[in-house]
């Protein structure tokens, strides 16, 4: 059996106090749903830095070394022509489309990234929780341990931070 | 939190995140009002004029244009330079005010980048055109054929291709990742069964949890980054089009730096005279203050001005360089029989815009909206002035010439403008005109001051 508590927020403030408590205290949040990105909170959430940027260069090096390989190659080993009298491996005008194709491959490698990472997509049929959190509600999920003793102390911390509709929930696993 | 005393709000009227939600999302969920069916009825007509043209011109061929063998590039490059140049300012709010940090630009860069993109698809639609075999347009690309041959990869117009079609495809993703949590908001706000599915599908499940608004976050402020340079090369590239020739007006080294100045001042323009329509329209007056008005007049000045240095630039490098030919294309732009239009340009965008250096001018929308037309008159005909007169004249007194459009070319222009103003109309119904969740995160920060004192 599975068992978490969740409560929303009328104010970002509170939620990240709330959320530090939490912390503080030893107790594994789940996930926290709000309507705009809150500074601060991943840090106490603990999430590390994302790898985006990672994947980012990644994907762009490829496209760059892709671009400028392929008009190397087309140039000088493929077909080479001779055009205005210039070299055949003219490297400042291969620049600009070496450029424009480290640009686009690494802005897909990141959107791809962020889409399959976060199991977000066309058809993705994620749980909504609340409607109103992509409005105004700052919503926290709390894993509970099975046997309830985290219960009062993750419910007194809710409360007094102002938490509202605090819900235990079970699942069957 | 810090609260600023010197900037005024940038969201003025005592908001709550749920008034923000309600007062932004308001269009999407209402009926269209009589000016709505007013404006779409006008723009789908020039549309479809537009087409009809466009169709004329496929069918008969280029001929059907006023172009001539001295002047092969006319009304079509110049939409098409314009255009891109319109497309400009959406990407320089989006991405290189993101990276500075202005805060203003969230309530007004989701517009501007949905009109960059309506822009550059209207730009892209004149080379094609162009081309007068437009089924044939899949040339450009380097794909294996039976001929063994590759494109030109030296070419300035092919790094256009690849810089156009890069442009459009980031500025797409950009909009869109900034777009998914909004369109969530929507999707659980919006009554109907069946908007509820296509905003959900839209929306790819977005439930706004904080690992994801970290990877959000992120990836924003990486893909600004990435579109920064790349909205400088867009127009650079497009400037070496001209600028790689030996076409005396065309051959300088100034071209792609004032170009992409010329290019975000006429954007900005562009994005003046579509907001000051929307922000009242829409209701939106809380969002997109007079202070934002401001501002972008402020980037117009800055812009106006290095545009201006630009044109004067190039009259003091045409004498200094003691090239004759390059002297009297200048001469000829002045004074020749296409004064005209030199001094249009002259007019609209150097003097214009100096105007602004007067605040009260500055904050008013009336003034600001007619100068914004001045612009983008100004910055055709500087596209115009620059194509037409230096290809008019040029080394061969006996080829010499003149050009004027046929009804063609013009309601081929008319058509784009069609085109991007329903483009346009459709959106404000479709998508919310203001990045919600942006506007949200500096409410706080930057909200109307009487909303704190109460709050603490």
């Amino acid at each position: 059996m599975r068992r978490y508590i969740s409560a929303y927020f009328e104010n970002e403030e509170n939620l990240l106090r709330a959320a530090k408590d939490l912390k503080e205290k030893q107790v594994s949040i789940q996930d926290v749903l709000t309507p705009f990105p809150i500074h601060g909170l991943d840090s106490i959430l603990g999430f590390k830095r994302s790898n985006i940027p990672t994947v980012g260069f990644i994907s762009g090096a490829i496209g760059c070394i892709l671009a400028f390989g392929f008009q190397a190659w087309a140039f000088i080993v493929d077909y080479p022509l001779f055009i205005g009298g210039k070299p055949h491996f003219a490297i400042p005008s291969f620049i600009p489309i070496t450029f424009e194709l480290t640009v686009l491959f690494a802005s897909f490698g990141m959107v791809f990234a962020f889409l399959i990472r976060s199991k977000l997509g066309p058809g993705a049929n994620n749980p909504i929780h609340d409607e109103r959190i992509t409005d105004d509600r700052f919503m926290i999920i709390i894993d509970l341990d099975e046997g309830g003793n985290q219960d009062e102390m993750v419910k007194e911390i809710l409360a007094k931070e102002e938490a509202q509709e605090i819900k235990v929930k079970e699942i069957e696993k | 939190m810090y609260v600023s005393p010197i900037r005024e709000p940038l969201v003025t009227g005592n908001k709550t995140y749920k008034k923000i939600t309600d007062e932004i999302s308001a269009p999407i969920e209402g009926k269209p009002g009589k000016a709505w069916y007013a404006g779409i009825t006008l723009t789908v007509s020039a549309l479809l004029f537009g087409l009809a043209m466009m169709g004329y011109t496929i069918w008969n061929g280029i001929g059907t244009w006023g172009l001539n063998k001295t002047i092969g590039w006319g009304w079509g490059i110049t939409n098409f330079v314009w255009w891109v140049g319109i497309g400009h300012a959406g990407t320089f709010i989006s991405a290189i005010l993101l990276l500075f940090r202005q805060k203003w630009r969230t309530s007004i860069n989701r517009s501007a980048e949905a009109m960059t993109l309506f822009a550059v698809m209207c730009a892209g639609l004149f080379p094609l055109i162009h081309m007068g075999r437009p089924l044939l347009g899949f040339f450009v690309f380097p794909y294996p054929n039976t001929r063994g041959l590759w494109v030109n990869f030296n070419s300035p117009l092919l790094w256009d291709v690849f810089a156009i079609s890069t442009y459009f495809t980031v500025s797409l993703l950009f909009w869109y990742v900034g777009l998914i949590p909004d369109i969530g908001t929507i999707r659980d706000r919006i009554k109907s069964k069946f908007k509820k599915w296509i905003y959900g599908l839209l929306s790819f499940g977005w439930t706004g949890s904080a690992k994801h608004w970290q990877r959000h976050e992120s990836i924003s402020l990486i893909l600004a980054g990435l579109a920064a340079p790349l909205v400088l090369s867009v127009h650079s590239i497009v400037s070496t089009d001209f600028a790689t020739s030996v076409i005396p007006g065309w051959h300088t080294t100034i071209f792609p730096p004032y170009f992409v100045a010329g290019a975000i001042f006429s954007g900005f323009a562009m994005v003046l005279t579509l907001l000051i329509i929307t922000r009242k329209v829409l209701n939106l007056e809380n969002y997109i203050t007079v202070g934002h008005i401001e501002s972008m007049n402020k980037i117009i000045i800055a812009t106006g001005s290095i545009v201006g240095i630009a044109y004067i630039t190039e009259l003091f490098i045409a004498w200094y360089s003691g090239v004759e030919y390059e002297q009297y294309a200048f001469l000829n732009r002045a004074t020749g029989p296409y004064w005209w239009a030199y001094w249009i340009m002259m007019t609209c965008n150097v003097i214009s815009p100096q105007l602004l250096w007067i605040k009260k001018l500055r904050r008013n929308l009336v003034f600001t909206f007619i100068l914004s037309i001045f612009i983008n008159i100004g910055m055709w005909f500087e596209r115009f002035v620059i194509i037409v007169t230096s290809l008019h004249r040029d080394y061969l007194p006996s080829s010499w010439s003149m050009y004027e459009p046929t009804i063609v070319e013009v309601g081929i222009f008319i058509g784009t403008l069609g085109l991007f103003f329903t483009c346009f109309l459709l959106f404000i119904r479709v998508f919310p005109v203001i990045a919600i969740a942006e506007v949200k995160s500096v409410l706080k920060s930057s909200g109307d001051k009487k909303d704190k004192s109460e709050k603490h």
